[in-house]
C-alpha cells in the first residue's frame, strides 16, 4: 500500500512522507486521489455542458473549493464528536423540516427550501441526508447485533419519520434517499437476510396498492420510462434525447466541446442532472466507463476506512455514507439512460451545484475521520 | 440471539460489518454491470439508430421559397413586386405572463382581439418546443423600430421580416392584374407530386387574373438548404444549399396610366371598362368596378372584412370585365347590319318608314322604338342602315333580323367573339351567349320564334356579351374585319414565352362584308359621335353629349342601351319607378382615329341609363386621355 508514496527531504534532514502529512491531518491520500479525479474529471464535462461559459465555470470551482474545506474540517472533528451530537443533528434536522412545512419557500409546485430573505436559502432535506444515517447508527451503537427485531422497527421509524416529511414536500426522491441512507444502516448493522427477502417480497406486493398514492406528474414519470414516444415532445422528450446523446457518443464519443445535442440544446438539464449524457455523447463509452471506474473505487476504498473505523457507530454511519453515495451514482445515470423514471438526483462531484457538492465531500470528511486516523479505542 | 443480552463482542461484531460490506459492494458491482449492459446497448448495439437519430435531431432540410415574378405594365411601372413584411411572433415557453406581455406590447404595437383570437388558433397546431408563432402580421416600420429598442426587455417576443406580394396600385389593378391568397389545404390536395414539393415552402398561390394565370411562371422553382439547428429550431449553420430559381418577371401590354385614368373616368359607378390596340389584341386598360384592395388578402383580412366584401351589392370580389355577362343592347346593331349587307338581305340604299313600332306578319306583339309614344305615334321617319345607325333605330333592325335566319346571324356574329371565348391569356373569361334554336330547346325547352330574331336585331332577347368581347366586337370593326386574339402578355421580339403562353391559331377575317361595306359602317359609327347641328332627330345620338365640341380626332362610337326586367307589353317604362339595380345599364363603345384606329373600348356603367347620356362621356375621357398626348407628339413633330 505504500509503495507509490514519494519522499521529500524536509530541513533539517528529516524525511516525511507526504502521505505521512496527509494522515496527519485524517486525509486518506488514495480517497483523495480518487475524488480529485473525479472532480477534474466534471469540471471538464462541466465547461463543456456550459459552452465554455469562464463565468459558470469559475463559479463552479469556487463551490468545489468550498465542498473541499468543509471536507477537510468535517475530517479534522473526534470520531466521539459525532456519536455526541448524533442525536442533536437529527432533531435540528427534524425540525427544520416541519418549518419547511410550516413556513417554506414553494419553488416549481413543492416547498422544500427554508430562507432568510437576502441572506441564504437551502433545503434542510440535504441535512438529514446525514443526520438520518446517523441517527440510525447511534441507535445500534450499544445495543446487540446483529439487531433484533424491536430496534429494527425502531430504527425503520427513525428513518420513516424524515423521509415521510420530504416526501409530502412533496419531494419524492430525496425521501427515497434519505430512507436508503438510513436503511443502509440497517443492513449493516446484520440484518437477517431473509428478513430482507420477506420485507421485499412485502414491497412488491404492496405496489399496485402504491401506484394509486403517486402524484400525478410521478405516474406520468414511470409511464414515459416505458414507452417515451408515447409523448415525445412532453414528458418523453427529456429520455429520448438523454439516450439519443448517450447513443450517439458509440464508443469512443464525438469529442470535447463536439457534443451536438448539448450544444444544440437538444439535452435538457445538461449541466446538472443530465450531466452524465454527455459524458456519453463527448467521450463515448470509454468516459462513462473511466468514469465509473473512478466511482467504483471511490466505494471500495469508502468501504475499506469504514471497516477500519474504531467504533461500531463509525463503521454504521460511514459505511452507509459509502453505499448512499453509490446509490446516488445509480439512480442518475439509470435514469439518465432510462432505467429508471426521472428523479431529481444529480451525478455526484460531477452536476453543477453546490449543495450536493458540500454534503458530499462532508461526508467523505466524516468517512476519512473515522477511517483515517488508524486503530485506537478512544471511549 | 441467545446473546442478546450479552455486550457486543468488537471482533465478532466487525467481522460481520466486513461480510456485509463486502456482499453490498458485490450488489453494487452487479448493478454497476447493469448500467454497462446498458450503456453497451446504448452506445454499441444501437449506436447506429441513435446516431442517426442525433443527426435527424439537428439537421434539417429545408425548402426555400422563390422570389415570385414580378409583373410589369407595358412601359416598365412595376404592378406586383414583392416587400419584405415584418411579423411579431412568440415563443411560448419563453413567455411567462403573457398578460404582462401583451400589455408591455400594446404600448408599442397594435394588438387587437382578432389577432389573439388568431395567435390562440395556431399555438394549438402541433409544432415543434420553442417555435415562435405569429402574434401580429404587417408591422409597420415605426413598430419594427420600437420592437427592436425594446428587444431586451421583451424575452420570447421575435420579429421576422419575409417577402411578400405587395400590389402598389391596390385595388386599381386589381382585376386586371389579379391576386394572390394563402395557399389552402384545397390547392395542396390538388397538387401532384411535383407541384407539392415545388411549393413546400410557398406560402401565397396566384388564385385570379393574370397573378392565376402565369402562376407557374411567376412562382419558380423551389430551393433547398441543410442546416443545422438547435432544439428551439434557430439555425445555427447552413451546411450546404441549392438555391431556389426566382420566378420569371411578365410584362403586361396594359398601360397602367390609362387604367388609372379609366378608372378615375368610371368614378364611383359600377361598371367596367375594356381597352383594346385592334391592331395587336393587346389589352390596354381592363376595369371593374368597384375593386378590392388585393393587398389584404397578403397582410390577412379579417372575417369580417371578407364578409362584408362577399355580400356587398357592390360585388368588388366580382370582375365585370371578363366575367359581367350583359345584353349588348344597340351596341350590337352594326354587327346586325354587316350580317344583313354580308347575307344580302339589306343594301345602303334600302329605307323603310318608321313609324315608331314593328310588327311581324300575322302577329299582335308590337316591338318598340325608343321613340316610340302611346297611341302609336313617334317614329323616326324614313331610315335606312346609315342613319339607323348613328340615330339608332330599332325599327330598322327589327325589320332587318326578322329577314336574317338565327343560322345566318348566329355564325356572322360569332366571327367577331360573341359567345365565343377568343382571348389568350385573360383567367376565366367568360363565353357570353350567342342563343340559337338548339340552346333555346335544351335550355329553355321551347321553339324558336320568328319573334326571337326580332329582338336579337337590337341586342336584346337572351344575348349576353362580356365587357371584353365587346372590346374585341369594336375592335373588329375598327380592324375592318381583322379578328386579333386580345393579349394580356407582352412579348418582346426574341423573347422566350412563358410556359403557359400558347395563343391558339390566329382567327380567319370576317367573311362577307366589302371593303365598301366596312368602310360605310364606320362612317355611319362616326356619325353617332360627330354627326350635329342637324335638327330635332337629325343628330347622332352620342353627339349631343361627347360630339358637341371640338375633338382633334375621329371617334367612331355606338351607344347602348340594355334593359334589365323584360318591359311588359302595353306598359310604359318609367325610369323613375325602378329602384337602382333594375335600372338599364349603359353601354358605349368606340374606336378611334376612326381612319387608323389606335384603340378600341366598351365602357360598361351598370343600371346607369342611357348609353349616350352616361357611358359615352366616359369612353370619351378614356380615348382623349390615350389619344391627345400621341396626337400633340405627331403634330409638333
Amino acid at each position: 500500500m505504500s509503495n507509490y508514496d514519494f519522499v521529500r527531504t524536509l530541513p533539517g534532514g528529516r524525511t516525511v512522507s507526504a502521505r505521512d502529512q496527509l494522515q496527519r491531518v485524517h486525509l486518506d491520500p488514495l480517497l483523495l486521489l480518487l475524488l480529485l479525479a473525479v472532480i477534474g474529471f466534471g469540471l471538464v464535462v462541466l465547461y463543456s455542458a456550459v459552452d465554455q461559459d469562464a463565468g459558470v465555470f469559475a463559479n463552479q470551482l469556487i463551490r468545489i473549493s468550498l465542498a473541499l474545506g468543509v471536507m477537510v474540517i468535517a475530517a479534522q472533528l473526534d470520531p466521539g464528536f459525532y456519536l455526541r451530537w448524533a442525536p442533536f443533528a437529527y432533531l435540528v434536522g427534524l425540525v427544520l423540516l416541519v418549518l419547511v412545512l410550516l413556513m417554506g419557500v414553494t419553488a416549481k409546485g413543492s416547498q422544500r427550501w427554508l430562507e432568510i430573505p437576502g441572506v441564504f436559502r437551502f433545503q434542510p432535506s440535504e441535512v438529514m441526508k446525514i443526520a438520518a444515517p446517523m441517527m440510525v447508527a447511534w441507535y445500534f451503537h450499544d445495543r446487540p447485533l446483529p439487531p433484533r427485531f424491536k430496534d429494527v422497527v425502531i430504527a425503520l421509524a427513525i428513518v420513516a419519520i424524515p423521509a415521510g416529511l420530504i416526501i409530502v414536500q412533496p419531494d419524492l426522491g430525496t425521501g427515497i434517499l434519505v430512507a436508503v441512507a438510513g436503511f443502509a444502516v440497517v443492513i449493516l448493522a446484520g440484518l437477517y437476510w431473509r428478513w430482507i427477502g420477506f420485507a421485499m417480497l412485502m414491497v412488491a406486493a404492496a405496489a399496485p396498492g402504491l401506484w394509486y398514492t403517486l402524484q400525478d406528474y410521478q405516474r406520468q414519470r414511470i409511464l414515459t420510462l416505458f414507452d417515451p414516444q408515447s409523448d415525445p415532445l412532453g414528458a418523453g422528450w427529456n429520455i429520448i434525447q438523454s439516450t439519443t446523446a448517450i447513443g450517439s457518443g458509440g464508443l469512443q464519443g464525438k469529442g470535447l466541446f463536439q457534443g451536438t445535442q448539448s450544444h444544440l440544446e437538444f439535452l435538457p438539464e445538461s449541466q446538472t442532472d443530465f450531466i452524465i449524457a454527455v459524458v456519453g455523447e463527448e467521450f463515448g463509452l470509454i468516459g462513462i466507463a473511466l468514469l465509473l471506474t473512478l466511482y467504483v473505487c471511490i466505494i471500495a476504498r469508502g468501504l475499506v476506512l469504514s471497516a477500519r473505523a474504531p467504533n461500531t457507530f463509525g463503521r454504521l454511519f460511514a459505511g452507509a455514507l459509502t453505499l448512499t453515495f453509490f446509490v446516488y451514482v445509480f439512480v442518475n445515470i439509470a435514469m439518465v439512460s432510462g432505467l429508471l423514471p426521472v428523479v431529481g438526483v444529480p451525478l455526484p462531484l460531477v452536476s453543477y451545484g453546490g449543495t450536493s457538492a458540500i454534503t458530499l465531500l462532508a461526508s467523505f470528511g466524516m468517512i476519512m475521520a473515522f477511517g483515517a486516523r488508524g486503530q485506537g479505542n478512544f471511549r | 440471539m441467545a446473546s442478546a443480552l450479552a455486550l457486543n463482542d468488537p471482533s465478532s461484531e466487525r467481522r460481520s460489518f466486513t461480510a456485509r460490506a463486502m456482499a453490498l459492494f458485490a450488489i453494487a458491482m452487479l448493478l454497476v454491470g447493469v448500467l454497462v449492459a446498458r450503456l453497451i446497448q446504448l452506445q454499441i448495439i444501437d449506436y447506429d439508430t441513435y446516431r442517426t437519430r442525433s443527426d435527424e435531431n439537428r439537421i434539417q432540410v429545408q425548402p426555400l421559397a422563390p422570389p415570385r415574378g414580378l409583373i410589369y405594365d407595358r412601359n416598365g411601372v412595376l404592378l406586383a413586386e414583392n416587400r419584405p413584411v415584418s411579423s411579431l411572433a412568440l415563443v411560448a415557453e419563453r413567455v411567462q405572463d403573457l398578460d404582462g406581455l401583451l400589455t408591455e406590447l400594446r404600448a408599442l404595437v397594435d394588438i387587437d382581439e382578432a389577432d389573439l383570437a388568431n395567435y390562440e388558433k395556431r399555438l394549438k397546431r402541433k409544432r415543434r418546443p420553442y417555435e415562435a408563432v405569429t402574434l401580429r402580421e404587417a408591422l409597420s416600420e415605426a413598430e419594427v423600430a420600437r420592437l427592436a429598442v425594446n428587444r431586451f426587455r421583451l424575452p420570447g417576443v421575435e420579429v421576422r421580416t419575409e417577402l411578400k406580394r405587395h400590389y402598389p396600385f391596390g385595388s386599381v389593378m386589381a382585376h386586371a392584374v389579379g391576386s394572390v391568397r394563402r395557399i389552402t389545404e384545397e390547392d395542396l390536395q390538388g397538387f401532384d407530386a411535383h407541384e407539392s414539393s415545388n411549393y413546400s415552402a410557398t406560402e401565397f398561390i396566384g388564385r385570379r387574373g393574370v397573378e392565376r394565370f402565369y402562376e407557374r411562371s411567376l412562382h419558380g422553382e423551389v430551393g433547398y438548404q441543410r442546416v443545422e439547428i438547435n432544439a428551439h429550431g434557430r439555425i445555427r449553420q447552413v451546411l450546404d444549399i441549392e438555391p431556389p430559381k426566382s420566378g420569371r418577371d411578365i410584362t403586361l401590354n396594359l398601360d397602367s396610366r390609362l387604367q388609372i385614368a379609366a378608372t378615375a373616368a368610371l368614378g364611383e359607378r359600377r361598371g367596367a371598362i375594356v381597352a383594346l390596340e385592334p391592331k395587336t389584341g393587346a389589352v390596354l386598360a381592363l376595369v371593374s368596378n368597384p375593386g378590392y384592395d388585393p393587398n389584404l388578402f397578403v397582410t390577412g383580412i379579417s372575417a369580417d372584412q371578407y364578409q362584408a366584401m362577399v355580400t356587398s351589392l357592390d360585388t368588388p370580389m366580382f370582375n365585370r370585365a371578363v366575367n359581367g355577362q350583359y345584353a349588348p343592347g344597340s351596341t350590337f346593331k352594326p354587327v346586325v347590319g354587316l350580317a344583313g349587307l354580308a347575307n344580302h338581305v339589306v343594301t345602303w340604299e334600302e329605307e323603310i318608314n318608321d313609324q315608331g313600332w314593328f310588327k311581324l306578319p300575322h302577329q299582335d306583339r308590337i316591338y318598340r322604338d325608343w321613340s316610340w309614344r302611346p297611341g302609336n305615334s313617334g317614329g323616326q321617319g324614313t331610315v335606312n342602315l346609315h342613319r339607323a345607325i348613328y340615330r339608332s333605330a330599332n325599327v330598322f333592325f327589327y325589320d332587318l333580323a326578322s329577314r336574317l335566319t338565327i343560322a345566318q346571324l348566329g355564325s356572322f356574329a360569332r366571327q367577331f367573339g360573341i359567345g365565343e371565348q377568343i382571348a389568350v391569356d385573360v383567367e376565366a373569361a367568360s363565353r357570353g351567349l350567342m342563343p340559337d334554336p338548339i340552346w333555346k330547346q335544351g335550355v329553355k325547352g321551347e321553339v324558336w320564334y320568328p319573334g326571337d330574331n326580332v329582338n336579337l336585331g337590337i341586342g336584346q332577347g337572351d344575348l349576353l356579351v362580356t365587357p371584353l368581347q365587346l372590346a374585341i366586337m369594336t375592335s373588329v370593326i375598327a380592324n375592318r374585319g381583322r379578328v386579333v386574339r386580345p393579349r394580356m402578355l407582352k412579348l418582346g421580339a426574341d423573347e422566350q414565352p412563358p410556359f403557359e403562353y400558347d395563343p391558339p391559331r390566329p382567327l380567319p377575317d370576317v367573311i362577307g362584308p366589302t371593303p365598301d361595306d366596312w368602310e360605310r359602317m364606320v362612317d355611319a359609327m362616326e356619325d353617332v359621335v360627330h354627326r350635329g347641328n342637324k335638327g330635332y332627330g337629325q343628330n347622332g345620338t352620342a353627339w349631343a353629349y361627347i360630339g358637341m365640341d371640338d375633338i382633334p380626332y375621329r371617334i367612331a362610337g355606338k351607344s347602348g342601351t340594355a334593359q334589365v326586367v323584360e318591359i311588359k307589353q302595353g306598359e310604359e317604362y318609367d325610369e323613375e319607378l325602378l329602384d337602382e339595380y333594375t335600372r338599364k345599364h349603359a353601354w358605349f363603345i368606340a374606336f378611334a382615329p376612326a381612319d387608323d384606329p389606335r384603340i378600341a373600348l366598351s365602357v360598361l356603367v351598370e343600371n346607369g341609363g342611357g348609353g349616350s347620356a352616361v357611358a359615352a362621356p366616359v369612353a370619351r375621357e378614356v380615348l382623349d386621355y390615350y389619344l391627345l398626348p400621341q396626337l400633340d407628339l405627331a403634330v409638333r413633330q
